[in-house]
């Protein structure tokens, strides 16, 4: 946990956009490990595979058509600093009241997920308790989910558009419709 | 980050980070100890919560969504303001 | 091509096969380790990205026609809803998969199944038009 710290203050120091893409490859890449040590494999494989594969490989496309190097900040950072300690301080005593970790009795463990476990074996019958939650218990938030990612993928390419576009004017000589 | 910079992609990155934080604190919640993985085995009686499992896995999809919408607009701002620095992009709208 | 690519060349082509089974492995075998339909599909965009970084995305496009990309991601959204529908026909609840077959629990495991499979294809189709979009981008707007 001590290196993601470490990472996270290495990408608000730099200016090399180039190593900031890198780190936070690496920050999904350690998180995943966290998760395979917490016992959330299936989460794990996906932050693996999103976090350090697809994600990366489109933060590196946007710094094919940016800079790969950018200038110090203009004005000081006290001011955030100050909001993010203030933020950061109220959410570490808000974790002061919470149970232990991996107490069995917490709240976070409720009967719903005790149903879904021993019930899982009868009615659905396959071992993987997160994929069957996932398709058929929860079946209905997974049929939002992918509407989401196929609305994202809409929405890159309206904006980006396929390849033969004509060069539009940029949105800068648009100003007259802003009135 | 996401406030304090003034950088598009800083940014960008900055919330992805954020967001895979936010999601470890909550697999960090679904942890029971002497648990296993939630798949179901005969040698095993104790498995971790697998309900947030879930949840993140959802979350994480979306989350890339959001990333590549991001990643697009910022593309389509540079060809625009010809910069990605959030104050040089305020003064020249402000000079139309 | 600059000469020093052609070992990521070789090692690509050796990859590529093998990433693409483990990407069906993935997806069929969700139920009974980790896997599923969403790390399914990201997989096998991960092999269709690197065949279009190591060489260059017209010749990934000759292989999955951008059209083709895109009629696939509405199927798999499709092929959800459809499975939901055919639930609604045989007189359950939309989404409720027992009423799929004569038995509760193989009525699941056929529903749990198709809808895998349409949740991986969306997954894939999506993460390999987004990212050869942007790659595209580059080449025609620079």
């Amino acid at each position: 946990m001590t290196f993601l710290g470490i990472i996270a203050l290495a990408i608000v120091r730099l200016q090399d956009l180039f190593s900031v893409v890198m780190l936070s490859s690496l920050y999904s890449l350690l998180s995943a490990s966290i998760f395979v040590a917490l016992d959330a494999v299936d989460v794990a494989f996906t932050e693996a595979a999103v976090g350090a594969g697809v994600s990366t490989v489109l933060l590196l496309s946007v710094l094919s058509h940016t800079g790969r190097w950018i200038r110090p900040p203009y004005r000081g950072a006290w001011l955030p600093l100050l909001v993010v300690i203030l933020t950061g301080a109220a959410l570490a005593y808000g974790t002061l009241d919470m149970p232990h970790m991996g107490d069995p009795m917490a709240p976070a463990h409720n009967d719903v997920s005790q149903r879904y476990l021993e019930k899982s074996s009868q009615e659905i019958g396959i071992p993987n308790v997160v994929t069957s939650i996932l398709a058929s218990y929860r079946g209905y938030d997974t049929l939002g989910e992918t509407t989401v990612i196929f609305t994202a993928a809409v929405s890159v390419m309206v904006l980006l558009g396929r390849r033969g576009r004509r060069r539009r004017s940029p949105i800068r000589n648009r100003g007259d419709e802003r009135t | 980050m996401v406030i304090a910079s003034d950088h598009l992609v800083k940014k960008l990155v900055g919330l992805s980070i954020f967001q895979t934080s936010v999601f470890l604190f909550y697999i960090s919640i679904a942890k029971i100890f002497g648990g296993s993985a939630p798949i179901l085995d005969p040698a095993i009686t104790h498995y971790s919560n697998p309900l947030p499992h879930v949840l993140i896995l959802t979350a994480i999809v979306v989350g890339v969504a959001t990333t590549s919408v991001g990643a697009a607009l910022i593309v389509r701002i540079h060809e625009a303001y010809g910069t990605l620095e959030e104050t040089e992009i305020h003064i020249q709208d402000e000079l139309e | 091509m600059r000469p020093d690519m052609r070992v990521v060349r070789v090692v690509a082509r050796l990859l590529i096969p093998l990433i693409l089974v483990f990407a069906f492995y993935v997806q069929f075998h969700g139920d009974y380790g980790p896997g599923g339909g969403f790390q399914a599909g990201v997989i096998f965009a991960s092999a269709i990205i690197l065949y279009a970084l190591v060489y260059d995305t017209p010749t990934a496009d000759k292989i999955l026609h951008p059209r083709f990309l895109r009629v696939m991601m509405s199927l798999g959204l499709l092929l959800y809803i459809l499975v939901g529908l055919a639930c609604l026909y045989q007189g359950g609840a939309f989404l409720e998969y027992d009423v799929l077959t004569r038995d509760a629990v193989h009525g699941q495991h056929r529903g749990i199944f198709w809808v895998e499979l349409g949740v991986g294809t969306t997954v894939a189709a999506v993460m390999i038009s987004v990212v050869l979009t942007f790659f595209g981008y580059s080449e025609h707007h620079h």
